[in-house]
């Protein structure tokens, strides 16, 4: 069944297809970037090359001699995930003209937020404005998990890492974290979203759709992570469905045509958005975390909670305006 | 499964397959060790055959098999996600 | 059989453009920066004029030209890049990357100082601070060699014995841009050359029927439409790094031949044989001058008038400096009293320049061995003259006459 020229992919579809990740990987028990990586996969539907930079999901599933790749792979650096795959869309662009291969194949990047938000963005940038037809999917666990839970571009605000502690001076990462997807959208690419495993179909389908993209194409997905976020690993998925439900990580979809943006929001975040009574307040995601234990323990921090609260409430809002929901 | 087979690991540099491949699946390895005591329980009456443990789960440890879910414990890490999530309660963590 | 060929006047930098050009690799990724500007601007004519179909991507970083050139090879296509000084420095991280994974990349260095303090002009820093990378590296005396040597990079590079990525280098602004005849050959003889890219085989394991695996054996690429998918630049522990590595060194021992048998088919095909070593004069010299690149040509003027004074002096010019050509320059030194080893390059706190360690190195265990001085010269682009290589050469005959080194290491046109 093809998700292809618009048609949704269903449930069913998806059930019946085998996984592109084959089980045996290292990855911690219950991190969610292998989920995230597993969800898209069931997306393939022509011939796929993935790239990914170094992180959790390159190393915990090509660690000599096993590999957990089901779809042709490579690694070659930290922060050149787009750049590789900018030379492998290019080879087979190449192929394509000199007639040694019929069609260029779907070419997927799946990246963590420090090679992708920080060490990884020029790069990234670069091969956005090229205009090369590739997916970056960045799986964002918001911080450089694989050395060991140090702070990236993409730390939540006031989260404790292990280079932003929460000290008797400083109470976590001082900065908010940086909007990647909205970066990208201001690349003019022609599909740019935000995803979470918490919605699977909602997920897949947005693969699809940037897979399908004539041109690069950017997913940002939230993925918890229970060593760095400080949860128990079976709450992964939740702590996903409270980032959407606090709209911590909303859902939405952008594509440029013609040089117009269609903004929308989907899945749980476009119903929030027409029943706001649904937005649960931010302190229902914060409190399943440990990184943000020391806004609660031993004092309460009304103070940052409420700091954060207005920051979510602005970029929602700001969400809801750009969505043409306000 | 047989014991393994094919090409040696560790190799020596004659053997070792070129330019850093990675070159036997995953599948050999057990991840099932990996459980600290706990295991997922399916309870098939309760189970509707949604999947959606088969889409949360990280190791692709729990699938539908004749429309219900049932675990692979060669591979099940025993991380909990698949009881928590589960919008029938039909899976339980259970003492092994 | 020489094929007929043509002269064009071409700077260095235009020649090697005019190689790729014919050679028509897949993909060139590639960013500009002085002096290898040119190759990459002329490149880029061929391809809005549709001369070529190769790819053009024009990277926003060096370190993203390497990047795209590894993704592009891995797919077994032909790829090409140029840079030189800081671009390559840049890359640096990469370069292991394409090295240690195999891949037979093509890349035209135009070198250049290192900074600081910035300069724009030729010395060998660049690439001699990469020559453990794991890359061949071929160093040009003129403009018709770096044509000559371009074209034969693809043939050593994906030689099944070696697969490993090829540097071709041309001094910056001394060969870069200055016109030169240079006779090319036609562009289905190039294409016939180097032929189609090939890739070696790997054998995996897959899943088997029933549990277990079963062992298969696929082209070393990346291949959306081959049974099996490969994993590549995969993660090696502790207990298998080092295998991988001794691979790499096999590769650069099968080199040494392969650039010889590259070297001689070409001379076959052009009339230009090339080799590892180039000497000029050595027969009965007593006092020899080892260099790289374009001085190299200055020097032969020096020695050919030192010689109709009565001097007995020679040059060896280094053309292939990774692989080392250990015993061929044993073999070529055999007798020579005095070498002076040119460098173009430092390597501060060493016990001499690059080239003449590795001189020094490789005539150690010889029992009788001729002495050594280093002279160090050109960095930053400060000239050499014929003059000035006459002077090393008188220096190294009265140390030949002596018997003693004072001091080994000396500096050419350095004031104070």
């Amino acid at each position: 069944m093809s998700g292809r020229k618009g048609r949704r992919l269903t449930l069913k579809d998806v059930l019946g297809r085998k996984d592109l990740i084959y089980p045996g990987h290292r990855a911690c028990a219950g991190c969610v970037s292998l989920t995230v990586i597993r969800q898209a996969l069931k997306a393939i539907e022509r011939p796929t090359v993935a790239v990914s930079p170094t992180g959790c999901a390159e190393v915990t599933t090509s660690i000599i001699p096993y590999t957990s790749w089901a779809v042709p792979w490579i690694h070659s650096a930290f922060e050149n995930a787009a750049a590789t795959a900018a030379g492998i869309e290019a080879a087979f662009r190449a192929m394509k003209k000199m007639g040694q291969v019929k069609e260029i194949p779907d070419i997927i990047v799946f990246g963590g937020d420090g090679g992708t938000v920080d060490i990884g963005f020029q790069a990234l940038s670069g091969a956005a404005e090229r205009g090369h037809d590739f997916l970056y999917v960045l799986y964002d666990n918001e911080a450089y998990m694989n050395t060991g839970i140090q702070r990236s571009g993409a730390t939540f605000k006031y989260a404790w890492t292990t280079t932003s502690p929460a000290g008797k001076a400083i109470p976590g990462k001082p900065q908010w974290r940086k909007p990647i997807a909205l970066i990208m959208v201001e690349h003019r690419m022609p599909y740019v979203a935000t995803a979470s495993p918490s919605e699977p179909m909602d997920l897949i389908n947005k693969i699809r759709r940037g897979l399908d993209a004539e041109g690069p194409a950017f997913i940002h997905i939230i993925c918890p992570c229970p060593r760095g976020w400080r949860f128990d690993s079976r709450l992964g998925i939740k702590v996903a469905k409270a980032a959407v439900q606090t709209c911590v990580f909303p859902l939405w979809e952008a594509r440029w045509e013609d040089g117009q943006l269609d903004f929308k929001l989907t899945g749980t975040s476009l119903a929030i958005a027409k029943k706001p009574e649904l937005k649960k307040p931010v302190e229902e995601y914060l409190e399943l975390q440990g990184r943000f234990r020391h806004l609660f323990k031993p004092v309460r921090r009304e103070d940052l909670i409420a700091e954060i609260q207005a920051s979510v409430d602005a970029e929602w809002a700001y969400l809801l305006k750009r969505a043409g929901m306000a | 499964m047989a014991g393994e087979k094919g090409i040696p690991f560790p190799a020596t540099w004659r053997e070792a397959p070129m330019g850093a491949i990675a070159y036997k699946p995953s599948t050999l390895l057990r991840t099932g060790t990996w459980r600290l005591g706990y295991k997922p329980v399916v309870d098939e009456e309760k189970c509707t055959g949604c999947g959606m443990c088969h889409l949360y789960c990280p190791d692709g440890a729990i699938g539908l098999v004749d429309g219900k879910a049932r675990v692979d414990y060669n591979y099940c890490k025993g991380c909990g996600i698949c009881a928590e999530e589960c919008p029938s309660g039909a899976i339980s963590m259970v003492e092994e | 059989m020489v094929v007929e060929q043509k002269a064009i006047g071409m700077t260095g930098d235009e020649a090697i453009a005019y190689a790729v050009k014919q050679v028509e690799p897949h993909v060139v990724a590639a960013y500009p920066i002085t002096p290898q500007t040119i190759i990459v601007e002329r490149f880029s004519e061929y391809v809005a004029d549709g001369e070529v179909k190769t790819e053009f991507v024009a990277v926003e970083s060096e370190h993203s030209a390497l990047s795209a050139c590894v993704g592009a090879a891995a797919t077994g296509a032909r790829a090409f890049t140029a840079t030189a000084s800081q671009g390559l420095a840049l890359m640096w991280e990469i370069l292991y990357i394409a090295s240690g994974l195999r891949l037979p990349i093509v890349m035209g260095i135009v070198n250049r100082a290192l900074s600081a303090p910035i300069n724009i002009h030729c010395d060998h820093s660049d690439t001699l601070g990469a020559r453990d990378s794991g890359w061949i590296q071929i160093y040009c005396e003129n403009s018709q060699e770096a044509y000559d040597s371009t074209i034969q990079a693809w043939r050593i590079a994906e030689h099944p014995d070696v697969r490993l990525p090829v540097m071709v280098n041309i001094d910056g602004f001394v060969l870069s841009h200055t016109l030169e005849d240079v006779r090319v050959l036609p562009d289905d003889v190039v294409k016939e050359f180097v032929g189609e890219p090939s890739v070696p085989k790997v054998r995996i394991e897959v899943p088997a029927d029933g549990g277990g695996t079963r062992v298969v054996e696929l082209p070393y690429k990346l291949d959306p439409w081959a049974p099996h998918p490969l994993t590549m630049g995969a993660f090696a522990m502790y207990d298998s790094y080092f295998e991988y590595k001794r691979q790499q060194e096999e590769a650069m021992k099968a080199a040494l031949r392969v650039v010889e048998e590259v070297g001689r088919e070409y001379g076959e095909l052009t009339g230009r044989y090339y080799g590892l070593l180039h000497p000029h004069e050595l027969e009965d010299a007593e006092a020899v001058v080892v260099g790289m690149g374009s001085a190299m040509g200055t020097a032969s003027i020096a020695v050919d008038e030192l010689r109709r004074e009565g001097h007995k002096v020679g040059l060896l010019r280094v053309r292939c400096f990774r692989p080392f050509p250990v015993e061929r320059l044993r073999e070529a030194l055999r007798g020579v009293k005095v070498v002076a080893v040119m460098d173009r390059a430092m390597s501060f706190g060493g016990p001499g320049g690059p080239l003449y360690t590795e001189v020094a190195t490789a005539l150690y265990p010889e029992r009788e061995r001729p002495l050594l001085l280093n002279y160090i010269y050109g960095l930053g682009g400060r000239d050499i003259s014929v003059a000035d290589f006459k002077k090393v050469l008188m220096e190294a005959l009265e140390v030949a006459r002596t018997g003693e080194v004072v001091e080994h290491m000396r500096y050419v046109g350095l004031r104070g």
